[in-house]
């Protein structure tokens, strides 16, 4: 008896625990990103944003998730009840699960898995699925095309962000999060890679379904694209991991190109702080770029975006995957783990 | 070991069961979602094997892109599937005869392996240490070295079908106004107003 | 030389930069926002709000029954009905406006000889159910006595112009 308490019951507790600790917050910070985006995007255009509920409107998210849970859940008579429900389910976990390997600080993560980098690259080209789902299941003609757009879109910005990931794995050698942040301790990869930065993020945008690749919800044409039918809870739950994605999307960033939890640089001042706080600076710096960006840049057409991702990007990042490579065998620079 | 041996049966099974539903379900979404999940419990799999990177791939290849393209066509496809089981049956000798060479070919393989375990050892004798080397370390060391001629040949095949697919859709037709981007990036305000002084009466 | 200057700006994205410094700068503009319960913007002497009866200051009622708004209106949205009071003077039983008809285009106002139904400067009358929008002559008088101050300012204020 005891023996099962501490080689099992103990061990799922602990990551129970875990897990709790990592998803908490997480829904905490997804639901004040909702309001830092009316902030930010009210600012940028000169109004002041939700300024009613509690100081400063700080209370509005809470508001707005009360609201949602306390409406209707409405299934339309036409759709196909099963995919309907599971489609905003498998959104939201999926953005969820990918958190399990993302390292917050030196040891700080759930699970230091060999391949990380390979899990986040799965799991984030898996959230097309629930949209894909949300649309097809809704028998809705808007809700049909926001999805269609939405699998084209994502299928072709994965093939550029796999080949920005793997320029960074040539400069660390290893598909492990933490060794690729460790890797960064001299300089980030912001700096050398930079094309590769800018070519990840824009990509990470449209892989986020975010403005100005929002063409699967874009409300002047489409209504509201794939979740046009939902309400309530189910709706809540594709917002919920829409904005979850993002966070995501900006954790990759930070681990990839800015060096996760480490400090700028590793003087005295900078190295007191601690690591999850760095990282947690980070990534609200590549999401208020996010919101920043959503402000500035009206909607692209979507051909326009298919040009941009396989004419432009494609060829960019294959080149700079090439360039990269012959870089770091000329100089021989290669890291321990593929040279040895 | 029990804990072990009960995920695999778990995953194991929901794997042979979504295989079944693939064929079985009657609505061809349907039949897409569960070979999505079939996928799935095949990572699994291969995860309790201790084969993550493949895992991993399997997951980013077939459940990221393929199936992506496959729910995208199936779901575009109206088709009236009573009337396409309709004829099914004539197919069921073909179909039965691959299914027989299938089996035995699967029976070959596995029965060498029982009847000269010595076989067996020829395919996994570069199989390094797992716990040595990760086995994206060890795949990849035998895919570029070992099997590097195998690997670029299947490569290039695949660039030969991407071509040729490219080849037979491209339609050249005349006539056609394209948006010519780098064009448009390039007109300055300079190129395309000019401010004209017009004498009264006098017309432009 | 043109060329590559163009080549390398747009290899830079510099367009997109220079428009997110843009947006960047007006975020430290100062808001426009008006905080619209605490906060209203001026109205026009002449804006077009919520219908009202006027009196004269000797509490008669203005509204001779001459239904000229009920014939102008372009809504068909004020009924009126009326007989001769037992003074003999010439007054509304009834005066009523659906005010979900009412288009605001002032014509009422316009056509009234003795200034009686005027729209007000008050626009805050959303109400919860539809009944509440088909005004009565009470509800029209009440609004009257209500607003006088405000409707006798905004005419004096527009009369220099008519």
């Amino acid at each position: 008896m005891v023996d099962f308490w501490a080689s099992y019951a103990w061990p799922t507790a602990k990551i129970v625990l875990y897990i709790i600790a990592i998803v908490v917050p997480l829904l905490l910070a997804i639901a004040y990103l909702t309001y830092a985006e009316r902030k930010v995007i009210a600012a940028m255009q000169m109004r002041k944003g939700p300024n009613v509920v509690g100081p400063f409107g700080l209370l509005q998210p809470i508001a707005d998730g009360l609201k949602l849970l306390l409406k209707e859940t409405i299934i339309p008579a036409g759709a196909n009840r099963v995919v309907f429900v599971l489609a905003p389910m498998i959104t939201f976990i999926l953005a969820l699960v990918a958190w399990a390997v993302i390292p917050f600080g030196p040891g700080v993560v759930l699970a230091d898995i060999n391949v990380g980098i390979l899990y986040l690259f799965a799991i984030s080209s898996l959230g097309v699925y629930g949209i894909i789902m949300a649309g097809w299941a809704s028998n809705s003609r808007y809700a049909f095309l926001g999805a269609l757009r939405s699998a084209a879109q994502m299928v072709s910005y994965e093939v550029s962000i796999g080949f920005v990931i793997i320029t960074v794995l040539l400069c660390v050698g290893s598909l492990n999060l933490s060794d690729i942040v460790l890797a960064q301790q001299n300089i980030w990869f912001a700096i050398p890679l930079l094309p590769m930065f800018v070519v990840f993020f824009i990509s990470g945008l449209a892989e986020t379904n975010r403005a100005p690749f929002d063409l699967p919800e874009a409300e002047a044409e489409l209504v509201s694209g794939y979740n046009v039918e939902y309400s309530s809870m189910a709706f809540a739950l594709f917002f919920l991991g829409e904005y979850a994605n993002m966070i995501l999307m900006s954790a990759m960033t930070s681990i990839l190109f800015l060096g996760g939890w480490l400090p700028p640089v590793d003087v005295a001042p900078l190295n007191w702080i601690p690591g999850p706080v760095w990282f947690a600076l980070k990534i609200a710096a590549c999401l208020f770029v996010f919101l920043w960006v959503r402000a500035t840049f009206p909607r692209y057409r979507y051909d326009q975006l298919m040009r941009l991702g396989w004419k432009v990007f494609l060829p960019l990042s294959l080149a700079w995957v090439i360039i990269t490579a012959g870089v770091l065998v000329a100089m021989d620079w290669l890291p321990d783990t593929i040279a040895g | 070991m029990i804990i072990h041996s009960l995920t695999f049966y778990m995953f194991a099974a929901v794997a042979v069961a979504s295989g079944v539903m693939v064929i079985s379900a009657r609505n061809p979404v349907h039949s897409v979602l569960f070979l999505i999940l079939a996928f799935f419990n095949s990572a699994a799999l291969f995860v309790l094997m201790g084969a993550e990177f493949l895992a991993m791939v399997l997951v980013v290849v077939y459940v990221g892109a393929v199936a992506v393209l496959f729910l995208f066509v199936v779901m575009m496809l109206d088709i009236n599937f009573r009337e396409m089981r309709h004829g099914a049956l004539q197919y069921l000798p073909i179909g039965g005869l691959v299914g027989i060479v299938l089996l035995a070919e699967l029976v070959l393989v596995f029965g060498s392996w029982a009847v000269a375990p010595e076989a067996a050892d020829v395919a996994t004798i570069p199989t390094p240490d797992p716990t040595v080397v990760t086995n994206t370390h060890a795949l990849g060391s035998v895919l570029y070295t070992r099997f590097v001629y195998l690997f670029q040949a299947a490569g290039m095949i695949l660039l030969v079908a991407m071509v040729g697919a490219i080849v037979l859709t491209l339609r050249q037709r005349d006539g056609l106004r394209r948006q010519s981007i780098a064009e448009q990036n390039a007109r300055r305000k300079s190129d395309t107003i000019e401010v004209v002084k017009v004498p009264s009466r006098g017309g432009v | 030389m043109a060329y590559l200057d163009r080549s390398v700006r747009s290899f830079l994205l510099s367009e997109l930069l220079s428009g997110m410094w843009l947006t960047f700068r007006y975020m430290f503009r100062p808001k426009v926002t008006l905080n619209y319960p605490y906060e209203k913007s001026p109205i026009s002497p002449r804006f077009r709000g919520e219908h009202a009866l006027r009196r004269y200051p000797n509490g008669e009622e203005r509204c001779i029954a001459c239904k000229l708004c009920e014939a102008v209106c372009p809504a068909l949205a004020i009924t009126i009905e009326a007989e001769p009071r037992a003074d003999g003077s010439r007054r509304t039983t009834r005066y009523d406006i659906d005010m979900t008809k009412c288009i605001y285009c002032g014509f009422c106002q316009e056509a009234c000889p003795v200034d009686a139904i005027v729209e007000g400067p008050n626009f805050e009358f959303a109400t919860e159910t539809r009944e509440e929008l088909l005004y009565d002559k009470q509800k029209l008088l009440a609004n009257g006595d209500r607003w006088e101050a405000a409707i006798a300012e905004n005419l004096a204020l527009d009369a220099p112009y008519r």
